[in-house]
């Protein structure tokens, strides 16, 4: 479904992606860790275009990103992305939010794209705030909306920047929440996260990154139990035994 | 000691008020005109196009860098053989129309500035979000960042637009008889002048105020 072969990327000197490759098949739940810097958001938005890239290649179902000829629009309507702060717009309603893209890109009229927005309102419980605007709203519920508004798009895939990195920690689990519903009920998800929980419940595989490197890249049974270098584990021992404490 | 003669300001009132409707036409038109072309110059600016964005610098730099009274006068000078040209004689006092073109292309390079700061107030997230659900760019730009710049621009915006309608007494230069104009008309022909001018200063003076002040409040409302 999205393939990633031998990605590189650069700002002026400095090498932001080393030649990173990786698969993410249709189903699986691929999340994506490493420190701050490591070129982990880089990576998740070189899927859908939002960064370029100087080497290499992105395949999102059949379709080449890099590939000027690509209609990168249509590409983008269907893959959903949820971002570390939520950028729901705020001058529109909740409703409008989840409305706008169905009608003006995928042309559904007004009446079942409202219809749509209803049923995934519900979906991440926030049906009763359809007609509130993003500023009413709590951090967590602004990314449940934001994940709504990406599924209204019926995407083939679902990629995820930090989508708990800007939470307050007792709205945490409430994204979460919807976000193990959304992986166990089949969708394609790659997800940047330091939530090391989600990726123990619900990954297929963990990429562990590092200066632009995709350091580690295994089933999540086999990071977990002996992570293959140094770093990862240094990595792991510091979040994990943080998130021990807590 | 100057004794005050406001005695031909009351038989002028109707020639005062046909002025004043001139005068707010020009701000009404040029605000309207200024912004749509601003719009265009502000985005053009911020284009990755450098063709583009160097064209739209190069204007909103000329217009600013020239006094208003000499853009009036070059139109004034300019605009009628045009309009001659294109259309043969048209109805609408060509001075006007000079005025209308003129301030209009002045006031769009003040907007352009206003416009292109209140775009890159709207958060680069934003573009991303309109990008990623699959609109275009120009449609990101059209449906998520201009609405929510103009949000914030409005009061700027207004307040540019009070600035205009002072500016716009200029107009003298090309002998168009806006509210200034025919003050000063008035006050010339029957010996009056300090009256009149005073008269006139007063009423902008009011008018400016009064419209500050519901500025003043609308930002407060939206802040």
């Amino acid at each position: 479904m999205i393939s990633i072969k031998n990605v590189s990327k650069w700002y002026g000197d400095f090498h932001v992606l080393n030649d990173c490759s990786t698969e993410v098949t249709k189903g699986e739940v691929v999340v994506v860790c490493g420190p701050s810097g490591s070129g982990k958001s880089t990576l998740i938005k070189c899927v859908n275009g939002l960064e370029s890239f100087q080497k290499g290649q992105v395949i999102v179902d059949g379709a080449s990103v890099g590939d000027r000829k690509t209609n990168l629009s249509k590409l983008r309507s269907r893959v959903g992305m949820v971002f570390q702060h939520f950028e729901l717009f705020p001058h529109l309603s909740v409703m409008q939010n989840l409305t706008i893209a169905q009608c003006r890109v995928l042309k559904r009229g007004q009446g079942e794209a409202a219809e749509k927005a209803l049923k995934l309102l519900e979906v991440v419980g926030l049906k009763a705030h359809a007609q509130k605007f993003p500023a009413h709203l709590s951090g967590g519920q602004q990314q449940r909306v934001a994940i709504a508004r990406a599924l209204a798009m019926d995407p083939i895939a679902m990629l995820f920047d930090e989508p708990t990195s800007a939470l307050d920690p007792e709205m945490i689990k409430e994204v979460l929440d919807v976000m193990v519903n959304l992986a166990q009920a089949g969708m394609t998800m790659m997800v940047v996260t330091h939530e090391m929980g989600f990726a123990r419940e619900v990954a297929s595989r963990v990429i562990f990154m590092d200066h632009g490197q995709i350091v580690e890249d295994r089933p999540k049974v086999d990071f977990f139990r002996t992570p293959g270098t140094d770093r990862a584990q240094q990595f792991l021992s510091k979040i994990l035994s943080h998130s021990a404490q807590a | 000691m100057y004794s005050f003669d406001w005695s031909s300001i009351p038989g002028a009132i109707p020639y005062l008020w046909e002025g004043m409707i001139r005068t707010l036409q020009i701000t009404v038109i040029a605000v309207i005109a200024g912004m749509i072309i601003g719009t265009i110059l502000a985005v053009c600016r911020l284009s990755k196009n450098l063709a583009l964005s160097t064209l739209a610098a190069s204007y909103v730099t000329c217009f600013r860098s020239v006094p208003l009274v000499m853009v009036l006068l070059w139109f004034y000078l300019l605009v009628p053989d045009l309009v001659k040209k294109i259309v043969g004689n048209p109805s609408l006092d060509i001075r006007l129309l000079s005025a209308f073109v003129a301030f209009s292309l002045f006031e769009a390079s003040y907007y352009a500035e206003i416009i292109r700061a209140g775009i890159q107030s709207v958060s680069k997230g934003q573009v991303s979000a309109g990008l990623a659900l699959g609109m275009t760019s120009g449609e990101t730009m059209r449906l998520i960042i201009l609405p929510q710049a103009f949000r914030r621009m409005i009061p700027l915006l207004l307040t540019q637009a009070i600035i205009l309608f002072q500016d716009t007494s200029l107009v003298y230069v090309m002998g168009l008889a806006d509210f200034f104009g025919v003050a000063y008309n008035t006050g010339n022909r029957d010996g009056t002048l300090v009256e009149l001018i005073l008269f006139a200063g007063f009423v902008y003076l009011v008018i400016c105020f009064v419209a500050s002040t519901l500025v003043r409040n609308l930002q407060k409302k939206i802040a």
